[in-house]
């Protein structure tokens, strides 16, 4: 008897580990909000990282292993990330063998660029649309198990809640049809959560408008634990639009990108000047304070404004057409100027959350029966990610999920009592009954700009313990008002505001370990900064945040870090990383 | 209200089998306003232009970065992403309507299955043996790479459905954007191997015959993909096979 198993989001992870499970004979169920062609993988832009080694520098997976360690500040369990580096080569070939059009080099091998944090060439691309080549590529690879009628899609359908059994194993979940709003329970042997990040929290950022977190906490509020929450990546460069903020990315860097602004009247190239090493190729998180710093603390902004340049006007602009035309267009199409010729306008934007729901080395959650694979969940970044890990990342955790997922299905024997299911269902078709009723004062949609607004404010670059409670007392506040919205849409028909409404709701809750975790760490690490406590403490915290729900707010606890393999040393880009490593003994 | 407005004049429709209606609401103008950003604006304040309140419309998108596809709408008459058109390019005040050539199903949001539909027939995909590791893939030109990657840029949004007039309800013209898919595989080592099985799809109803040559999927495509090369090429692929078939039988 094949295994019968539930994935939740069709990006990278989801698509990865349906490909692998439908590969084993398994049966799986493949829900996605979107088409899972239009998933949010499609706006990874830059690469994939693996140690192919192909430009004779000497590069291997285990300088992989310590770049992505070392640029995570040590947060990141090792052996895991180990693992990974270690499969990367193998993830780009098969890539390369689903036919994703990577970039050649003249002898017809795959072309790899330079990405910040690291001096190797190790990021695989095609064009400037890497993550939507891969996607498309897991995309066909499913589509083609779908014909075989080993996948069937719930494309439109987005999960609710997940179906837990008297010992809290998950058995299932309830997921809502957005067009018709019809609810239903379906049983499975695992379920997979790979719903990507919570940028919506954050209101305005560089994620897909999907991506509200809102199945992750509703893991959350039952019972799985998330770690690290307070680990949110800004990403240095970015459009500042209305509607989200555009990633332009590092790729733009790794091709010869310079950043600056004026000072004296003369371009300032700041991230040289301050970090000679690595210069405009510096990590993330390293970029993003620089920037806030001339801005803010310099008052050096473009016409004194949070904004700075971003410049590729001296490069060839062939080079960059075969390269990187996709980041160009986008900010061609969405600013109306051409950056081959006039240096682009940008500043950082939430981009990517390292933490997310806490997994075990087989990518199985603390509730039984639950895995997750992709950015909802926390294991292989650390504090700070890297540009091009991701997208393998994705990949990885849902390639070792599957033979955790097919072990765990074999290993359940009973069959779950189909109560459970009939009690969830009706749990949920109360909720919303209630959302139906709802007829306050409130507006959903700008409830939740003000949410967005004030955890970017106070929960990205540089963060202050008076602001972070603030923000949390905000985030009960808007709870309350949360009851109070009125629904100007009562239909019963692909009703989206009624959606929004629930999802709404789980955007608070994850917001509060977000909030209280960046609260309860008195440190600076990667991307998590305060000036008060400006320096790492290995001693106090070089442990996971694990957040558990409960009706009164999270509860913290802190799990050691896996620090085996590599020692934990200062973490600094302003010199070369081989005179910051340790000499050997 | 500020003294610059931007009004929308939004084609809505309740449900798929209901009768359409325009409603128009008039929005702060901001220059960096988009139509989804300026949809949004109305779901904070769902309020038409006469002062009624009403439902907010209801809309597909996503990555707001045109590579998902999802928002893609008439606009003023053209298909198109909605995110990418920006209100300052815009003259007076602007009509927003749902795609035609698929159901509505709620105002702005349509149901594109159809498109998904023909890339499982076409078998759109390389027939890899395996993920497990079988090493690199067969090594490509540069030339080859940066050809093919125009095609691969797809992103299933519909407006060559959309605007091809063989696209209708008369017909089951799969329209243009599987057929680039299928030159795609063709580009590929590999994927050339089951060429004659996605030449089968392109031969049967609705395949690549149907196709009247008014070239427009080629002047819509918002990533400007050679489509009427890749129709060109299938449509000769499929009659040389059609001519082998007739040999071996």
């Amino acid at each position: 008897m094949p295994g019968h198993h539930i994935i939740v989001g069709g990006g990278l992870a989801g698509l990865t580990a349906a490909m692998k499970l439908a590969e084993q004979g398994e049966e799986v169920d493949l829900f996605s909000i979107v088409p899972v062609k239009r998933s949010h993988s499609v706006c990874a832009q830059g690469g994939i990282n693996g140690a192919v080694n192909t430009k004779g520098e000497g590069d291997s997976p285990m300088i992989h292993f310590d770049d992505t360690i070392y640029g995570g500040d040590f947060l990141a369990h090792q052996p895991p990330v180990k693992a990974m580096c270690e499969a990367a080569p193998a993830i780009i070939y098969l890539f390369d063998r689903m036919g994703v059009m990577f970039n050649r080099t003249p002898e017809g091998l795959l072309d790899f660029r330079r990405f910040g944090g690291t001096k190797h060439h190790r990021t695989a691309f095609a064009g400037a649309t890497t993550g939507q080549q891969l996607l498309y590529a897991l995309d066909e690879q499913v589509r083609r198990y779908e014909a075989a009628g080993l996948v069937r899609k719930f494309e439109g359908w987005e999960m609710l809640s997940l179906v837990q059994d008297e010992s809290g194993d998950c058995r299932g979940i309830v997921a809502i049809d957005t067009r018709s709003l019809e609810m239903r329970a379906f049983p499975a042997d695992t379920t997979m959560i790979a719903t990507g990040g919570p940028g919506l929290v954050f209101g305005r950022s560089t994620q897909s408008l999907v991506n509200t977190g809102s199945a992750v906490s509703a893991c959350y509020q039952a019972g799985a634990t998330y770690a690290n929450g307070e680990f949110i990546q800004v990403h240095p460069t970015a459009m500042q639009g209305e509607d989200k903020f555009r990633l332009i990315s590092e790729s733009i860097r790794g091709e010869g990108g310079r950043v600056w602004c004026y000072r004296d009247s003369k371009p300032w190239y700041f991230l040289e000047e301050m970090y000679p090493a690595y210069g405009n190729l510096v990590p993330r998180d390293i970029a993003t304070r620089a920037i806030h710093k001339v801005v803010f603390d310099m008052k050096l902004g473009i016409d004194g404004q949070p904004l700075v340049y971003l410049d590729v006007s001296h490069l060839d602009p062939e080079e960059l057409n075969r390269k990187v035309a996709g980041v160009l267009e986008i900010y061609e199409k969405f600013a109306g100027q051409d950056p081959r010729k006039v240096p682009m306008k940008i500043f950082p934007a939430m981009h990517y959350s390292m933490g997310g729901l806490w997994v075990d080395y087989h990518q199985q959650t603390n509730v039984p029966g639950l895995f997750a694979a992709g950015e909802c969940e926390f294991q292989y970044h650390g504090a700070n990610r890297l540009g091009a890990n991701s997208l393998l990342s994705c990949m990885h955790g849902g390639n070792i999920a599957e033979p955790a997922m097919i072990g765990y299905a074999k290993s359940k024997k009973s069959a779950a009592s189909s109560t459970i299911f009939d009690q969830e269902l009706k749990l949920q078709r109360e909720s919303f009954d209630k959302i139906f009723k709802m007829n306050g004062p409130e507006n959903a949609f700008a409830l939740w700009r003000e949410l967005g607004d004030i955890m970017t404010e106070n929960v990205t670059v540089v963060r202050h313990n008076d602001k972070l409670k603030l923000t949390d007392d905000r985030l009960i506040e808007f709870k309350e008002r949360w009851g109070k919205i009125g629904l100007n849409d009562k239909g019963k028909w692909a009703n989206q505001e009624v959606l929004f409404v629930r999802q709404l709701w789980n955007m608070l809750e994850l917001a509060r370990p977000i909030t209280l975790g960046a609260l309860n760490r008195n440190e600076s690490r990667g991307a998590h900064f305060k000036p008060d406590f400006p320096e790492r403490d290995d001693a106090n915290f070089m442990k996971t945040t694990m957040a558990a729900w409960s009706s009164d707010g999270p509860r913290f606890c802190w799990e050691p870090v896996d620090v085996s393999l590599i020692k934990p040393r200062p973490r600094r880009y302003d010199v070369e990383k081989s005179a910051s490593e340790p000499k050997a003994a | 209200m500020p003294e610059k407005t931007q009004v929308l004049r939004i084609k809505r429709q309740e449900t798929p089998n209901s009768e359409p209606y325009y409603e128009e609401f008039e929005i702060p103008f901001l220059g960096n306003h988009n139509i989804i950003s300026m949809l949004m604006e109305i779901r904070r304040n769902p309020v038409t232009r006469q002062g009624k309140r009403v439902a907010p419309v209801v809309f597909d998108a996503n990555c707001l970065e045109e590579v998902c596809g999802s928002c893609t709408m008439v606009i003023n008459g053209r298909v198109r992403q909605g995110c990418s058109q920006l209100a300052e390019d815009l003259n007076g005040p602007v009509t927003v309507e749902p795609m035609t050539k698929f159901p509505v199903i709620r105002d702005l949001w349509v149901d594109r299955s159809k498109m998904f539909d023909a890339l499982k027939k076409a078998h759109a995909w390389i027939p890899i043996d395996g993920t497990y590791d079988l090493g690199p893939g067969p090594r490509m030109a540069p030339s080859v790479q940066e050809f093919a990657y125009l095609f691969s840029r797809c992103m299933t949004c519909g407006c060559c459905l959309e605007a091809c007039p063989q696209v209708n309800a008369h017909s089951k013209f799969m329209g243009a954007a599987v057929i680039g898919q299928v030159y795609l595989m063709s580009q590929h080592q590999t994927g050339k191997m089951n060429l004659d099985e996605r030449l089968d799809a392109m031969m049967s109803e609705g395949g690549v015959a149907d196709c009247g040559n008014a070239q427009n999927c080629v002047e819509v495509c918002p990533k400007e993909i050679p489509l009427t090369t890749a129709i060109g090429a299938v449509g000769r692929q499929t009659s040389i096979k059609w001519l082998r078939d007739l040999f071996m039988k």
